[in-house]
């Protein structure tokens, strides 16, 4: 636009109509270009994101089945009523995965600052150490839920260090087999194997930090925990709404080590949201239930992530 | 002074003693299921059964042998199921390259109708878990069409059950790499591009030869933030996948686990399909360790 305004005002009518022409032809190729590089990644989103999510509000109001020969059909709120009234299991799963984020999420979060601090100092052989502790992120969750499993047993590896370091007055139990242990127990291997991602997320906020405000600090002889909390913690704000937020979804997203570990039990004290929709939804079949149990834990992690945006928003 | 000197010097090394305990101690935690694995698939069942007491446990000792992993390939197709995850994998993370990098290149640097939009729905769709759509998912793949070979006649037919397409199709197209690739073409400086086109390249060329080999870094980061997930699929095989001979690694081995106790079989499976991961993660440690640290930096 600004060549029409610059060009000689001597050049001929023609010439100036032939160039913008030639624009305009430059300007619908680039559109062309541009949604055609684009398509094949959008119609996939399109179909295998999009739908899907349209499909799991539709469906929620249907009592469709997986393998069926009749039409999905009409039925209202039906299944919301189910899953809050008539569903003692869905509320059990709904309190569960509760439970699980809350300690989750303040725990993880924690250990993990506390891990990239530890590795954040300048020694010799502190790389080592962090591949170490990203180790367990990169073996498989199902991996990592049968091997607990086996050292969670009456018999295991747990049962007989906490033996050994109590001289023997530990009788031992049964830890996944025991309602009152069985969450507890998902919850120690769950840190165990995420802890390192989130390590490494809050170390690359912590290297944002420009030294100099440490030196600053220190010639104010502030002591390293005064270091932590009037350097290191303000200049992490935006990662620690980055941290929180990945940690409550997959947290609330529980399915793979109560599946490979406990099937929901001991009575149902393992149970979670997502495992039972997928025991609806998928197991026996109902796949309109199913798709109301995924529809509401879908609402809670938007209502969730949207509060913890809001409330680390307004703190700046 | 002198004094004040030797103290704080003695500080800090107390301070480093401090730190390298508690980092030892630490990586103990996070070593010591691992170490164990490896060591029980090597042991005959009763051997780590009594071995668990003691710091035998976690030391090669006594009975060492193979035959867990030989009893594994004997009771199980494994060798199928390593396949069968590495077709995947590959597949997912190759393709999702392409088609994702594509996309990142058409958001970030070419000006067309729709793509705000576009960009908007992308960042939007970044908060869905799979989790929440794996059931109407499920319902809606069996309704796909599909084309299948028949007695020498390609026919027609619904569903996308049990076949490895369903298991690659919906994983190739990925928001959060479209998103890392956006930001990171963002950053080439659009000169480039605008020589290009004076020398007469188009759009695809100027991607192929000038914006692709310039975005190495971004291109790794995608790979190994895609490849994790691709290998360690779980939930929707699961689902999807009933056929032995189509499972994964990660399927099959809880079918495995289910109808097996030979808790030394087990180990020798998990090791088997831990390894490669480990030996790729251990090669690529800073390339992974940059990745992620990608992942977070945008907040």
């Amino acid at each position: 636009m600004t060549l029409t305004h610059t060009a000689p005002t001597e050049r001929p009518a023609a010439g100036r109509q032939q160039s913008r022409r030639r624009r305009a032809a430059a300007g619908r190729r680039e559109q062309r270009a541009g949604l055609t590089m684009a398509a094949p990644a959008l119609i996939l989103l399109l179909l295998f994101l999009v739908v899907p999510v349209l499909l799991a509000f539709g469906l929620s109001f249907t009592n469709a089945r997986l393998i069926s020969p009749n039409p999905p059909r009409f039925v209202g709120l039906d299944n919301f009523v189910r899953a809050f009234t008539a569903d003692p299991t869905f509320l059990r799963s709904t309190l569960n995965t509760f439970v699980f984020a809350a300690v989750i999420v303040p725990v993880q979060a924690g250990l993990g600052l506390a891990l990239a601090v530890l590795v954040n100092q300048k020694i010799r052989g502190v790389t080592a150490f962090r591949v170490i502790f990203f180790v367990p992120v990169v073996t498989s969750i199902v991996v990592v839920s049968i091997l607990w499993k086996f050292m969670y047993q009456d018999d295991g590896l747990i049962n007989s260090f906490i033996n050994t370091v109590t001289f023997g007055a530990w009788q031992g139990t049964a830890w996944l087999n025991n309602p009152s242990t069985a969450l507890g127990a998902i919850i120690v291997l769950s840190i165990w194997q995420a802890v390192g991602f989130h390590m490494l997320i809050w170390l690359s906020g912590l290297q944002t930090i420009p030294e100099e405000l440490y030196e600053a600090a220190r010639m104010d002889g502030a002591s390293p925990w005064q270091q932590f909390t009037n350097v290191t913690w303000p200049g992490l704000r935006s990662t620690m709404v980055f941290v929180l937020v990945t940690i409550t979804i997959a947290a609330l997203g529980l399915f793979v080590q109560v599946d490979v570990m406990t099937q929901g039990g001991p009575v149902n004290s393992t149970t979670t949201l997502v495992y039972h929709a997928v025991r609806k939804g998928y197991r026996e079949q109902e796949t309109g239930y199913g798709a109301t149990i995924s529809l509401i834990f879908f609402v809670i992690v938007l209502v969730i992530a949207l509060i913890q945006r809001r409330l680390t928003r307004d703190e700046d | 002074m002198s004094t004040d000197l030797r103290g704080e010097k003695q500080l800090r090394r107390r301070r480093r003693i401090w730190t390298y305990t508690a980092m030892t101690a630490l990586a103990a935690f996070f070593l010591f299921p691992l170490v164990f694995m490896f060591v029980s698939s090597l042991k005959p069942d009763g051997q780590i059964l009594s071995d668990v007491s003691s710091l035998r446990a976690f030391l090669p000792v006594g009975d060492i042998s193979l035959d867990n992993y030989a009893g594994v390939f004997d009771r199980v197709p494994v060798a199928r199921f390593l396949f069968n995850s590495v077709l995947v994998t590959v597949l997912v993370v190759g393709l999702g390259l392409v088609v994702n990098s594509m996309a990142g290149f058409a958001l970030s640097r070419l000006r067309w109708r729709g793509r705000g939009l576009v960009l908007a729905l992308v960042i939007a769709t970044l908060i869905v878990p799979f989790e929440t759509i794996a059931v109407p998912m499920v319902y809606w793949v069996s309704q796909l069409p599909t084309l299948v070979w028949e007695d020498g006649l390609l026919k027609y037919d619904f569903g996308w059950l049990n076949s490895y397409h369903v298991q690659i199709v919906p994983f190739i197209a990925n928001a959060f790499s479209i998103f890392l690739f956006t930001q990171y073409f963002s950053t080439i400086p659009k000169s480039l591009d605008e020589a290009a086109r004076i020398d007469g390249a188009g759009w695809f060329t100027i991607y192929r030869r000038i914006i692709v080999p310039l975005a190495g870094p971004a291109f790794a980061t995608v790979a190994i933030l895609t490849f994790l997930p691709a290998w360690n699929q779980y939930l929707w095989p699961l689902m999807v996948v009933q056929q032995e001979e189509l499972r994964p690694v990660m399927v099959g081995m809880q079918y495995f686990f289910q109808l097996n106790t030979a808790w030394g079989e087990v180990m020798a499976y998990t090791s088997l399909i831990t390894l490669p991961v480990l030996v790729v993660f251990l090669s690529f440690q800073r390339a992974f360790v940059s990745s992620v640290a990608a992942s977070g930096v945008k907040g």
